[in-house]
């Protein structure tokens, strides 16, 4: 469904992505990890069409991208945010800014595509005239996945979509990004610094590295530590040291 | 030093009646690291806030007793407090490009710091900025100093932080979410940093989290927090073994890399855990 | 849904509005309450609303004909048949105050309708679009913040007929720059924001992002720095009729009246000075007014 090859970013003199290649099938979801700096939010936004000083090929569903992408792109590539505080208009109630999508591309139904989608979500429809800042983060968020689907697109792009929310929200979330998945045979590439949130959802994944991809590997050869580069080790590492609760030392 | 708070009640007016924020909580602290843990809302930043008395100007609070080392913060004035902001506690916050002054560079604001409360000349000021620097693990502290905090990546930011709030040798860290905004490696750096320093002058640390697990870590002991009262204390070590069942659910619903689940546990909020 | 026949507090404040409409009143409805908390705001409102009406009332409220001359009774006191006197050919001064506030205050509506729009397109366009147009937009912002603006407004209006449209215009044309900055400069905010990316996500024309979700943005600045110009507008339409190139005799307009009877300041006080109270007061009305606006609708506090 999605083929990267050797693509490359540059911001001014600085080459942020140094050519990075990956695919994901169908109906797949593929998580991106690395540190700040790694150059995975980058990649994402390359392949969203937000940026458009990238070299090499995106091509998605057998069709090569251009920096510039149609409207068409927009109907079946659609992308999540991280910050849920940022990423609603706040002068625009929910009903607003789900029905926005519908009016640009000229699909009509508005009024029950609106409600489907709050149902779809797990949002009350109490909610649907509200406006951003009368919602909690979990709730930003779940509009915001709301809104990206409101076209019904196959290709769905994360950016760290629960870093900023709390642990109990954060399940939820992960929850309902995996029902809507299985739902509407979506594919997901995720972004996250979290290993253990991107094992959760991802079945391969991708480890970046100041701008170059260092591994390619499946979540559970990543589980069971069959790994080759040290800085997944390392990632690896780290991401189960922290995640038990210490038990305590004898003493 | 030792901190004690008794039975704190913070309450926000609002058009329907106070809404009360924190109800009821009391804990206290010596020279060891505590962890208060909750989410959004749950009143952690503001209990910790009110032993130096930064609480937003509408905010209700009242207390038995909030005492920093013997000196009743409820009833001190402002000279008082200000002896002790900065000079015998400093606070540490999520966010250093907001916290920093953007016009100023780090070096100056170390140095400032350092002055202040310390009342040395220029120089000597100046080079306790670069050691001070050095201490945080900061590779080149001399090129680091004259650098603005819009320079600075995430992790050096909060380094600079840390150095500056050190620079008057306090008795007492209070830490609020200093890592949520860095990714998973240099949080463990930046924590390991502070938990270092905090053993080795002997202070007293308060770090706030929404993080339980990485929490248990690095402090001593725990407080989990629910809507604006404590529910569970524990030594770090022993919070696998945790009775309260909110703090179960904390620790149930995360993703683990070692024990795959295929679907996340979901937090059932009992209305009981609101307490009377 | 039964149509709103009951407007009430609790209507607007309810936390689950079930339309657009409801949600949009109920937002204004909160932030009415919000600024009617603050006295002086409040003050400013009632003094600029209290101006705007007993002005467009003049011909109802005013007792005499504003031309009505009355030449043996040139700059009679203050009395129960002239509540501020008359003036230097005998008209009442009330009645010319009132026909007067229709001018000057008009002239500042009026500037204000050309200004804002015109300026929040040029300072939109301009910081959304950056590159080229953005600086093209800017240099021509540039020139005509340049010029000062009474000294501009008198060359125009030399240039043309002098009178309330040429001093309309010329006003326009020095006031509009600094709503093109401000507009430009809150573009240049949003636009990274995440809302906006995911506008552009829809594959959203610019104009159509620019329009319908930049702008409306700006709005609240733009209202708040209008008002406060206001008081700006009003003395530099006073200023040009002080010059003799606003208003033209026998028209009314504060300015104009202090010009033409600014000798008498010694004598009959109460003829120019009272013309003067009444600019002073209707700028600070709109100022206060500003002052409140901008912190129910642009509060920064911490």
């Amino acid at each position: 469904m999605i083929e990267v090859n050797e693509l490359r970013v540059r911001f001014g003199t600085i080459e942020a992505v140094k050519g990075v290649s990956f695919r994901v099938p169908q109906g797949a979801s593929f998580g991106l990890v690395g540190e700040s700096g790694s150059g995975k939010s980058t990649v994402l936004r390359a392949l969203s069409g937000l940026n458009r000083d990238w070299s090499g090929d995106i091509v998605i569903d057998g069709k090569g991208q251009q920096p510039i992408r149609d409207k068409n792109f927009f109907r079946r590539v659609q992308m999540v945010f991280q910050d849920p505080y940022g990423s609603l208009h706040p002068r625009q109630t929910v009903d607003r800014a789900l029905s926005e999508p519908l009016l640009v591309h000229g699909i009509g139904d508005v009024d029950t595509r609106v409600r489907r989608a709050l149902a779809e979500v797990a949002l009350p429809a109490l909610l649907r005239f509200r406006y951003p800042h009368q919602l909690s983060g979990g709730q930003r968020q779940r509009v915001a996945i709301a809104r990206a689907l409101m076209a019904e697109p196959e290709v769905l792009l994360l950016d760290e979509p629960t870093s900023a929310l709390d642990v109990s929200v954060q399940a939820e979330v992960l929850n309902l990004l995996a029902d809507l998945q299985r739902a509407r045979n979506l594919t997901y590439i995720m972004v996250s610094h979290n290993l253990a949130v991107v094992a959760h959802l991802c079945s391969e994944i991708g480890v970046m590295q100041s701008g170059e991809m260092v591994e390619l590997l499946s979540a559970d050869d990543l589980r069971a530590g069959r790994i080759s580069h040290p800085h997944t080790k390392a990632l690896r590492a780290l991401s189960i040291e922290l995640e038990e609760p210490e038990m305590a030392k004898s003493a | 030093m030792q901190v004690v708070v008794r039975d704190l009640r913070i309450a926000f007016p609002s058009p329907q009646g106070p809404t009360e924020a924190v109800r009821g909580v009391s804990f206290a602290l010596g020279q060891e690291k505590l962890g208060i843990v909750g989410e959004s809302g749950s009143g952690k930043s503001l209990t910790a806030r009110s032993i130096l008395r930064l609480l937003p100007r509408q905010a209700l609070v009242s207390a038995e007793t909030i005492e920093f080392d013997g000196i009743d913060v409820l009833k001190a004035n402002e000279t008082q407090m200000r002896a002790i902001r900065g000079k015998r506690a400093g606070l540490i916050m999520q966010d250093p490009k907001f916290s920093l002054n953007p016009v100023m560079t780090a070096g100056q604001q170390i140095a400032e710091a350092w002055h202040a409360h310390r009342g040395s000349s220029r120089k000597e000021a100046k080079d306790a900025a670069v050691e001070l620097l050095a201490q945080v693990q900061i590779r080149d502290p001399k090129r680091v100093a004259d650098m603005y905090p819009h320079e600075l990546s995430g992790g050096m930011g909060q380094r600079a932080m840390i150095a500056m709030m050190l620079a008057p040798d306090p008795e007492l860290l209070i830490a609020d979410e200093p890592t949520s905004a860095l990714d998973a490696t240099v949080q463990a750096e930046i924590l390991r940093l502070i938990e270092d320093l905090v053993s080795r002058r002997g202070m007293g640390l308060i770090l706030i989290s929404h993080d339980l697990p990485l929490v248990s870590h690095f402090c001593d002991r725990v407080l989990v927090m629910y809507a604006g009262r404590v529910v569970e204390e524990a030594r770090a070590g022993e919070l696998a073994r945790a009775k309260h069942p909110y703090t179960r659910g904390l620790l149930d619903c995360l993703p683990s890399l070692v024990h795959p689940k295929p679907r996340l546990a979901v937090m059932r909020r009992d209305p009981a855990w609101l307490g009377t | 849904m039964t149509p709103p026949m009951s407007l009430t507090r609790e209507w607007l404040l309810t936390d689950a509005p079930e339309s657009r409409r409801q949600a949009g009143l109920g937002r204004l409805y909160r932030g009415w309450l919000l600024f009617r908390r603050n006295y002086l705001a409040m003050a400013g409102l009632v003094a600029a609303v209290f101006l705007i009406v007993v002005s467009l009332l003049a011909p109802v409220l005013s007792p005499y004909d504003p031309s009505a001359q009355d030449l043996t009774n040139r700059f009679g006191p203050i009395s129960a048949a002239h509540w501020f006197g008359t003036d230097e050919v005998g008209r009442d001064l009330l009645t010319r105050l009132l026909y007067g506030g229709r001018v000057t205050l008009g002239m500042v509506v009026a500037i204000m309708v050309l200004v804002a729009p015109v300026g929040l397109v040029v300072g939109t366009v301009a910081g959304y679009a950056g590159g080229v147009a953005d600086r093209i937009l800017m240099r021509i912002t540039d020139v005509f913040l340049a010029f000062p603006r009474l000294i501009l407004a008198l060359a125009f209006v030399a240039a043309l007929r002098p009178g309330i449209s040429s001093a309309i215009i010329a006003i326009a044309l020095t006031a509009w720059p600094p709503y093109a900055r401000l507009a430009r400069a809150e573009t240049l905010t949003i636009r990274n924001a995440d809302f906006i990316a995911a506008v552009r996500l829809t594959g959203a024309s610019a104009t159509r992002i620019v329009m319908r979700h930049i702008a409306p943005l700006c709005v609240s600045s733009l209202i708040v720095r209008v008002t406060l110009d206001m008081s700006g507008i009003i003395l530099t339409a006073a200023g040009l009729g002080f010059l003799g190139m606003g208003a033209q005799p026998p028209m009314p307009e504060w300015g104009t009246m202090i010009a033409t009877t600014r000798g008498q300041i010694l004598d009959a006080w109460w003829v120019p000075t009272i013309p003067g109270v009444a600019i002073f007061v209707a700028s600070l009305a709109f100022n206060l007014l500003g002052d409140g606006l901008r912190d129910v609708l642009d509060p920064k506090q911490g």
